[in-house]
This record gives structure tokens, sequence and C-alpha cells, in this order.
């Protein structure tokens, strides 16, 4: 293969620091052109690669040793094939998009500030084409940590707002939580094996026993809980909407948090083989997915709607990995970053036009004022909902396949969080641009559609999230047609050949439950604009389930009096009591015992001069006794030296 | 003869210093004395011949002792260390006033002599001797230039590591009166004739004065207050190189003398290390005080590397050293930025502070750096130490890794609260004045910037650098 | 005549120095039992040296064994007569200061 793989990171990486240094020399414009640009050029080196790997090129490209010691040596190199090649083109086209988009979206901003959010940007891209490029764990975890770091830089963009500082904050400590993991699983995989790198890995996979591989597995999924947000880590996403709207379409919805099944995926041949995580994962995966659902159903942020469908389509994705559906999983990150990004940055468009109002009771009628933005988003409702045939519809139907496969309970629940899908998101879309406007519109700032450099990512968006899954045709609709599945079979390899072969489900059966699926979902979107034109929207909060729905279940509060204060207690504890008044306060006496031991000693000195004579004499006369009686002083003396 | 010139320069720099009578004279001599031994300390780090780099005369014949020099990976690791930090501590406080500036200065070169011997003595009475040489200009800097409360806590300070200091000297003596030949070169040390008692013994009566030094829990309560009430200055060389002094100690004059002792306390010392680890991080984590925070900071991150220098493992070993380097660099662009903040707003109380990234863009940009190197994110410096350290400790003891891992989730929780809490959120009356950090600190910190950021990337020199230290360790055990 | 006697007299006036030491207050008194005392001593190292001197001989004719504590005696008087010069001088500083040689004036460290 050509060595151009160097080049994908270094881009962004040269982004990163000229609008960095000269943040405050630059002008917008190319400012906007250079962080562009730059993932715009990687872009291109990416599709270049991509074409390489399709004729069966690909391999490890070692730049230098990240370090080398006796018993253990890192190189920083990366490693091309179909699995990450297939995400730098995701991660550097939406990307592309995306920094398209937030020349107009950002326009506000002056111009050092604008420089620092391309900058953070394009650290961003770099951090995760490191995390998906590296040929080994280390340089993932690499990636890992500085994604987090450019989520946490992100989210606190607007550092005025302390709210927003403290939802930054989460972010990165959840993360951090479960990095932990991530880097204990690291440490189990070099105290059994030496190696970090996964072609070795992968290869002395057979001297692990079965209890190390679901110990690594599990603190690996710990990581990818942290990352992608699944329960019980997810509480930092929806808060995460606190940044920028590109961002969030860029790093809370298409990429970064998608790392976790890029991991789980890359380590599939461990999850294989390791039964037990793998129903854990379904499980944390399902119980996500329907979780979040349930909470995106009475949720009136525009973004926090869509946070919570992240969150959501996230347990899918690991729902698909638990049940050994890899492709699925891959297949529908691909679509997910399509129509979720389409739909953040609809959603950025339509704050953008309502000037910095994200309260969707607060919008209505649209649809004729935005019609890009309104028809853009449209599709991206569709596809998320899985109507055929669009994106969603495929990549989400493999999965719930596979699942029905595994056990039909995973089915009815998946299908279920299905039908809330589209009925929050129908909600969302009714709400925000069909019925009544129910805004006042300020003459001098009438609601606008957006510049082109906003609807063009948009359109192009719609149509990838419509076309997007006809990569993937199943076998049932088209046979041999999953150009997906043939791609990333050699990633896969080891797992399909270790993988229990279940009976497959006759094409007829495929039909009957595609269809049934689909016509109730159908149904789902019927009732829920109807519902929603229906409804009388008022800003009151909401009383019973719904009232706990729109609360998010608590979960916030929950953690907050659980975890968090009685740990700051804890501090307290140590900082005020402990630390000052024992150990300190242990040191500090013995330094007062000394003070009064000296001051009751100093009694002796009398100032009698007779007193100090005497007590010479009489000590002299003692030392004398004991020199004569006594030799077992000496000898003690002796015995010491 | 380069060990020597390590110390004589800044030793006879430092006594010329103090004959200065302009501020602006002393600071300029200091400054290029400081550069003098960068260079010469980069030069025994390059290229020299081994016999350059030994030094040996007769001192105390009586005694046994002869003053030894030598310079090891370690050593050379260390000196450079010390060598690069005081040129960036004085262009940190170059345009800084300080009170009768020749005195201070002088006594900072003192400093230096002091330390540097610390990491070259290969006797253990030089050693000693140097040991003590390295406190006493810091007792004068503190109780002189210090806080307002600076006669307590130096006086603390000074009693308590004096006490460990005295310990040590203790069993330096015991030690040579058991070796071959009643001498105090390392190498008849390692020798000595002991029975179990004794030696363990005697390997307490090193530890705690390491300990103390280093500082471990639970003796680490005077270093806060040291850190809060000394002059800033002072305070990077007590955090960034003397706290060194502790593990660099262990490294030479512990392991290797009493193998089998520190085999048998291995987990004492990692539980006391690892718990200090966690104490001192959920300290900083409600600590109001940004000078104490990162005095508590400190005291987490040298916990871990006690921890790992008792795992026994080479990567822990390796991992040390580069971290004692790392922490240095980062610790003092730490300091170097808290006192800028304290200057400017004149409070060290993070609740008065607030909205700095408004007033001080590159303060906050350098703060947001240094405080990431604090949390050891990947391609900072202190990463490549912490993974290793961790991966040691984690093949000493599993449980030991995951626990001793809580304090990289605190590490993160106190030190963006603390980032949180000085840079963002909106102005106050406190802040709303605020101005840049000043010229020269600003280029004290690119540097160190620089360093963060090439130790992260490519670590590799340090790492073979220091290799021969690593090796004669793993032997030894 | 027998050691014995010599050393219960040197005995004698050691004690009687040191009781006087212990119970005088004046200062001048004080030091001539020091005197006293260190006299006793002295006498006794010449007895003991003649006497080792006397046993030596009767073994060796040529012997100089015994010299030292003789020498020692010597010694002795250069530093009582130099302790007695320093000694009555700051005696006299104290007279001149506190008019009175009384030791229990002499307290002044106490607090």
């Amino acid at each position: 293969m050509s060595h151009l793989v160097f080049l994908v990171p270094l881009f962004p990486l040269l982004g990163f620091l000229i609008n960095g240094l000269g943040r405050n020399q630059l002008s917008k414009a190319s400012i906007g052109a250079i962080g562009t640009g730059a993932v715009l050029l990687s872009f291109l080196v990416s599709v270049r690669l991509f074409m390489q790997v399709l004729d069966g090129g690909g391999g490890v490209d070692t730049l230098f040793y990240l370090f080398q010691t006796t018993d253990l040596s890192v190189p920083f190199a990366f490693q091309v094939d179909a699995l990450s090649a297939l995400f730098l083109l995701i991660i550097t086209g939406i990307g592309t998009l995306i920094h398209l988009y937030s020349t107009a979206y950002m326009h506000e901003e002056s111009a050092p500030h604008f420089a620092r959010y391309f900058a953070y940007l394009n650290l961003f891209i770099f951090s995760m084409l490191l995390l998906v490029l590296g040929s080994g764990f280390v340089i993932m975890f690499i990636g890992w940590e500085g994604v987090g770091l450019c989520s946490y830089l992100l989210i606190g963009y607007w550092f005025k707002n302390n709210e927003y500082n403290y939802a930054a904050r989460k972010a990165f400590v959840m993360n951090r939580i479960g990095d932990l993991g991530f880097l204990l699983a690291i440490f189990w995989i070099i105290s059994k094996l030496g190696t970090t790198e996964y072609a070795q890995v992968f290869a002395g996979v057979n001297k692990l026993s079965a209890s190390d591989i679901t110990a690594i597995t599990l603190l690996l999924f710990v990581g990818a809980m942290g990352k992608s947000a699944q329960i019980p880590l997810y509480t930092w996403l929806p808060d995460a909407m606190a940044g920028p709207t590109p961002v969030s379409a860029l790093i809370h919805a298409a990429t970064m948090v998608t790392a976790g099944i890029y991991m789980i995926a890359r380590t599939n041949l461990l999850y294989t083989m390791a039964p037990f995580t793998q129903c854990v994962v379904a499980i944390t995966g399902l119980a996500t997915a329907l979780f979040a659902a349930t909470i995106a159903l009475r949720q009136n942020d525009i973004k926090k709607v869509l946070a919570y469908s992240t969150v959501s389509q996230l347990g899918y994705m690991f729902l698909g990995l638990g049940v050994g559906a890899y492709t699925g999983a891959v297949f529908h990150v691909m679509t997910h970053a399509f129509f979720k990004a389409l739909l953040f940055l609809g959603a950025g468009s339509v704050i953008h036009a309502m000037h910095h109002e994200q309260d969707i009771r607060k919008m209505g009628g649209l649809s004729k004022r935005l019609p890009h933005t309104h028809f853009t988003f449209l599709l991206g409702c569709l596809a998320i909902a899985g109507i055929p045939p669009l994106s969603g519809f495929f990549s989400k139907d493999e999965i719930l396949a596979a699942a029905f496969q595994a056990s039909p309970i995973y089915y009815i629940l998946g299908l279920a969080g299905a039908l809330m899908t589209a009925f929050y998101m129908f909600r969302l879309y009714t709400l925000t641009f069909l019925g009544e406007a129910r805004f006042h519109e300020d003459p001098h700032h009438p609601v606008h559609e957006s510049p082109w450099q906003m609807t063009v990512p948009l359109w192009i968006l719609g149509i990838l999230s419509v076309v997007g899954g006809w990569i993937g045709f199943p076998d049932w609709i088209l046979p041999n047609a999953h150009r997906l599945e043939s791609l990333l079979a050699p990633i896969f390899a080891g797992s399909t050949a270790l993988a229990t072969e279940h009976a497959h489900l006759t094409h007829s059966q495929e039909w009957m439950m595609t269809g049934g699926a689909t016509i109730a979902i159908i149904l789902a979107i019927v009732l829920a604009i109807r519902s929603s034109l229906r409804a009388k929207v008022d800003t009151e909060a909401a009383t019973g389930l719904a009232g706990i729905l729109e609360n998010k279940w608590y979960v916030d509060e929950i953690y907050d009096n659980a975890i968090v204060k009685p740990l700051q207690s804890f501090a307290d504890l140590l900082k005020n009591v402990i630390e000052k008044s024992g150990i300190d306060g242990l040191v500090n006496g013995v330094g007062k015992l000394v003070h009064y031991g000296s001051r009751q000693i100093r009694l002796v000195q009398s100032g009698q001069v007779g007193n100090y004579l005497l007590i010479m004499v009489l000590s002299m006369v003692v030392f004398f006794i004991i020199w004569f009686n006594d030799t077992s002083l000496m000898k003690l003396l002796h015995n010491i030296f | 003869m380069i060990p020597v010139l390590l110390i004589l320069i800044p030793l006879i720099t430092g006594l010329i210093t103090f004959a200065f009578s302009t501020a602006d004279s002393a600071k300029k001599n200091a400054l290029l004395s400081a550069v003098a031994t960068l260079v010469v300390a980069g030069w025994s780090v390059c290229c020299t011949p081994a016999s350059a780099l030994r030094f040996d005369i007769a001192w105390l014949p009586v005694m046994g002792s002869r003053f030894t020099l030598e310079m090891d990976g370690m050593s050379k690791m260390l000196c450079l260390l010390t060598g690069i930090s005081f040129p960036m501590i004085f262009l940190a406080i170059f345009r800084q006033e300080t009170k009768s500036a020749p005195a201070f200065f002088g006594w900072m070169l003192l400093s230096q002599a002091g330390l540097m011997g610390v990491f070259l003595a290969a006797d253990a009475l030089v050693f000693y001797f140097f040991w003590e040489l390295a406190l006493i200009p810091v007792y004068f800097l503190c109780s002189i230039w210090g806080g307002e409360r600076r006669i307590a806590v130096t006086f603390k300070f000074f009693i308590y590591t004096f006490l460990g200091s005295l310990l040590m000297l203790t069993g330096i003596i015991y030690l040579s009166y058991h070796s071959p030949g009643a001498s105090f070169a390392i190498e008849s040390l390692t020798k000595a004739a002991l029975s179990e008692t004794q030696r363990n013994g005697l390997f307490w009566l090193f530890f705690i004065a390491f300990a103390i030094k280093m500082p471990i829990f639970p003796l680490h309560t005077w270093q806060p207050d040291a850190y809060e009430e000394s002059p800033t200055a002072v305070t990077m060389v007590m955090s960034g190189i003397m706290v060194k002094m502790g593990l660099y100690a262990v490294v030479r004059w512990l392991l290797p003398v009493y193998p089998q002792s520190s085999a048998l306390y291995a987990d004492v010392i990692i539980a006391l290390s690892v718990t200090g680890m966690l104490y001192a991080s959920f300290i900083a984590m409600q600590q109001n005080n940004l000078k104490r925070l990162i005095a508590y900071s400190s005291i987490a991150h040298i916990g871990l590397m006690c921890a790992a220098l008792f795992t026994a493992q080479p990567s822990a070993y390796q991992g040390v050293m580069i971290q004692m380097f790392s922490h240095g660099i980062n610790v003092i662009g730490l300091w170097i930025i808290a006192d800028a903040i304290e200057k400017q707003l004149g409070t060290r109380l993070l609740s008065e502070m607030g909205g700095l990234a408004q007033k001080a863009p590159t303060l906050a940009i350098l703060l947001v750096i240094m405080g990431l190197a604090n949390v050891a994110l990947p391609l900072t410096n202190s990463f490549i130490g912490e993974f290793m350290m961790f991966n040691g400790l984690f093949r000493y003891n599993m449980v030991w890794a995951g626990v001793a891992g809580i304090s990289i989730i605190l590490a993160a929780v106190y030190t963006l609260r603390m980032i949180q809490k000085v840079l963002y959120g909106p102005l106050n009356p406190t802040t709303e004045t605020a101005t840049d950090i000043p010229a020269t600190a600003k280029w004290a910190l690119f540097v160190l910037v620089v360093l963060v950021i090439v130790g992260g990337v490519y670590p590799q020199p340090l790492i073979d650098l220091t290799n021969d230290t690593v090796q004669a360790l793993i032997t030894k055990h | 005549m027998p050691i014995n006697y010599y050393i219960f007299f040197c005995l004698t006036l050691f004690s009687i120095g040191i009781v006087g030491v212990l119970t005088r207050r004046n200062a001048i008194i004080i030091f001539m039992c020091i005197e006293l005392m260190l006299n006793a001593v002295n006498l006794l190292l010449v007895a003991f040296s003649k006497m080792h001197y006397a046993a030596a001989v009767a073994a060796a004719p040529d012997t100089t064994v015994g010299g030292d504590g003789q020498i020692f005696v010597f010694f002795i008087m250069v530093v009582a007569a130099a302790e007695v010069s320093v000694g009555l001088a700051i005696i006299v500083m104290m007279y001149r200061n506190i008019h009175s040689v009384d030791i229990n004036f002499l307290n002044r460290l106490k607090n």
C-alpha cells in the first residue's frame, strides 16, 4: 500500500496548529477555509485509501515507536483495513460537511473564538482518526482520550456559562470512568500477552483463559459504555448538547459516540469468545435503547430529543454487537451517522433561524419558512424511523433480525423501541414544522432559511440518508447484494468461524416480520402526528408518568444524591476533619507535646545554683553506683555497636 | 570532571551573588549561572566518556568516607531536570520585585548546588552532606521570603524533614559500621553483613526519611503548608525537584541496599502510597485554595511513583524514571501559572476567581495544557510514565492497580474543577481588571509546554537515558 | 603508711568540699570548696602515683612507671590556677553588678 495514511491525521493536525496559533491574525474566512480544507484533504486521501482497500490493499504502517522498553514496545502505527477505512470515510466525509456548515453557523463569533472553534474541531478530527487508525490498543486509547478532551473543550465552548462548563466536566469525568476500564483491559492484555498490537493480540488469543477474555472484554465494554453513552454512564450525552449544534452533530451523534462500537467491532474476536460479555452487551444495549427512547418521548428541547434518540440508537448498535451482528452494528453506525448528523444539522438550522430558541413548544409551522431544512429533516425522520427503502430501515432491520435469531424477546423489545423512535421523532417533526406557528416573530429579525453553507450539507446528508442503506440489501430482498458484508468479511472472519450457526429464517418469514414492523411503524407515525397536532401545547410542567419522563426518570438527581454528594461530603470529611485534626493534628500534637514537656522540664532549671550542684553530685553518685555494680548497661551498649 | 562542575558552578556563583548590590545584576548572574549549569548537564547527557562522569578524591579518610560523585542514567536525567528547572524558575520570576534579591538568588543557587550533589553522590556521607545542604537554603528562603505564616510553617517543615534526615544519618552510620572496610561507599554498603532484624530496622530508618521528603501518606502534612507559604520560586524547587530527592534516594540507597526488606514490605508501602493517592485526590477535590490543590495533586502523583518503585517490575521502574522528569516539568509549569494568577488577583481562593479565559487567553491556554498534563492525558509527557507505572502495578497486583486507578478519575475531577473555577464562568470584581501573563513567564512556560508535548509523543530518549539504572535495579532484585 | 589513710583522708576532704559547695551560698566560699575538692584529688593522685612507682621498682629497678599521675597534678594545678583567675573575675563582675556574692541572686536566666 502507499504510505499516504499518515497524511490523513496530519492535515487536521496542521489545521489545528495553524488556526490555534494564528487565531489573532487570521480572518474568519481564512480560518473557515483552513479548517474545512484540512478535513477535506483528509477526506480525499481517505477516499484513495478506501479504493486501495477495495482493491485488496491495506496493512500496517509504522511511523515510529512511541516507546520501547525491555518488556513492552508500543509502535505508533496506523492500520488501514476495511473497518478503519470505512470509519475514515464517515469521519472525514461528515466532518467536512459539518465544518462547512459551521462556517455559517458560527459566524456570530469573533475571529479568535471562531479560530478556537475550528482548532478544537480539527483537533477532534485528528484524535478520532488516531482512534480508528491505530494499529493497537494504546494508539486507540490516545485517540480515545483525545476525542474526550475535544468533546470537553467543545461542550464548554461558550465558557462564560457555568452550566455549560459543568456539562463539559461531567462529560469528561464520565468518559474517564470508562477510560479506566479501558486502561485496565489494556494492562490485562499486556500482562498476559506482552503486546498491545491487534494483530499479535488476536493471534495470541488462544493463550488467554476464558476468564481472562471475559474480564478483558467486560473492562473494554466499560470503556465503551463511557464513550458511547450506555447505561449507567449515559447521562453526560444529553447534557453535552450545551455545545454548539454542529459539534453535537459531529461528536455527539455521528462519530465520537460510535467509538465504543468501533472498539468492540475491532475486537470482535474476543467478544465472540466471551458469550457472557456478549450477553451483558446485548442487554445493556437493549436496556439503553428502550430507556432512552422513553425519555425522548417527553422532551421538549429539540436537541435533547435528538440526544436521547442518539443514546437509544447507540443502544441498538450494542444490541447488534451483543448478538454477534457486527456487520449490522457497523452498518447502523454508518447510516446513523448520516441521518443523525442530518437531523442535528437540521435542528441547528432551525435554532439558527429561530435565534437560539430550542423549545419545540415555541415553534410550529416552520415547514413553509424553512423549506430546505424542513424537507431534509423529514428525510432524516423517515430514515431513523426505519421506513423502507431509506437507510435506517436496512441497518435496523439487520440488527433486529439478528436479535430475533438470538432471542425473540430481544426482537420484541427492540421493535417496541423502534416504535417509540418513530413516535418521538414525528412528535418532534410535527411540533417543529407543522401546525400553527407558536412564536412571536421579531420584524427586524425574521425567521429565515439558512445560507448555502448550511443547506448544502443538509441536502448531501439527506441524499445519503436515503441511499446510504443500499449498500447493504439483505439476502431476502436481493441475494448477494450486501456489499458492506463482503467488504467487512475479513475483519469479522474470526468471529464468523466461531459463531454458532443459527437456524436461518425463511425469506417469507422475513417478509412478514418486516412488513408487520413497517406497518406498525407507520401507525406510530400517524399517531404521533395526529396527537401532536391535536394536543394543546402548553409550557407547564407535566405530571404523573409524563412528568417523570420529562424529568428523565430523575436519574441525574439520583446520581447526584447517591454518588456525587456522598463523595463530596466524604472528601470534605477528609479535608476538614481527618487531615486537619487527625493526621496534621497528630503531627502538631507531637510538636505541642515536646513544647509542653520542655516547659515542664524547664522548671528543673530553677535558677538556684545550689540545686544544679546538688543534681550534679547526685547524678554522679548514681552513675558511679551503676558503673560499679551493674555491667549489663555496658553490655547493652556493646551489643548495639 | 562534569559532576564537580555541576556542583561548583551554582555553588560559586551562588556565593558571588550574595555580594551583588543591585537586584538586576543578581538576577542576571543567577540566570547566567543556571544556563551554564544547564549546558553542562546537557553535555553530560549527550556525549561523554564514562571516565568524565566519575569523580573521586579522599575526603574524610578517618571515617572511611571518600568524596565520590558518579553519574548514571538516573543521575543524568535528574541533573538535567534540575538544570532545566532553574533557568525556567528564574525566567518566570525575572520581572517580579524580590526584596533583597541578591540574597534570594544566592540561596536559590546554593540550593541548586545541594540538589545536584544529592543526585551525584556515590558515598553515603557525601549524600547526607548534600541532602542537608539542599535543605538549609530552602529553610532561609522560606523563612525570610515566605507568606504570613512562614515562621511556623517553615519550622514545621524543617523539623519534620530534619527528623527524617537524622533517622537516615543514624542508619548510614550504623550501616557503614557493619559494611566491609567500614566505608560509606555505595558498593560496600550493599555488602554489609546484617541480620534480618537489623536489615528490616535499617530499611525503615531510611524509608521514613525518604517518605517524609517525597512525601508519602501519612507523613505528608508539612507539604501543603510549606508549598502554600513559601515564595513560589521556592515551591517550584521543592515540588519540582526536592521531592524527587526522596524517590531518587529510594532507587539509589534503598532498593539496592535492602532488596529483601524492600520485597518484604512492598505491600505495606504500596498500600500506604495508594491510600495516599486516593486520600490526596479526595482532598484536592474539595480544595478551595489553588496552591494547596496543586500541592495535594502532587502528593497523589508522588504516591503512584512510590508505589511503582516497590512493584519490582521493569516497566514500573522505567515509568518512574520518565515520570520523575515529567512531573518536575508539569508541576513547575503549574506553579508558574498559579503564581502569575496570585500576583494578578491577590488571592489564591478559587471561589474568588473566574472568567480569566476572557481576560488572559494565553494564560488560559497554558493552564489548560498544564492541567491536561496533570491528568496524564495521552500525548502529554505524564501519560507514558503513568501508563508504565500502572502497567507495572497491575502486574504486581491487579487489585491495587484498580484501586489506584480511581485516582485517574479523581485527577480529572479536581483538575477540571480548578480549570473551570479559574478560567471559565463570568467575570467578577476581582478578575475584571486582570491582564495576561507576563512575557518572561510566558516564555518559560512555552519551553515547558514544548517539553510536555515532546515528552508525550517521543519519550524514547528519556527511556534510553535511564535504561542502565533500570537494568541495574532489575538485576539487583 | 598504708594507702587507706590517704584514701580516707582525701575522701573526707572531698566530701567536705562537696558539702560546702552544696550548702553555702557565698560564691567565694563555694570557690574555696571547689579548690578543696581539687586538692583532695591531687593528693590522691600523688599518693597512688608514689605507691604505683614503689610497686614497679620492686619488679624492675630502672622503671619510670607512675610518673604520669604526678604530671596530672601539675596540669590540674595549672588548670585550677586559670580557673581561679577566671572565676574570681566573674565573682568580681558579679559583685559590681548586683553588689552581692550570693549565688541565689544568680537566677536571671530563670525567666
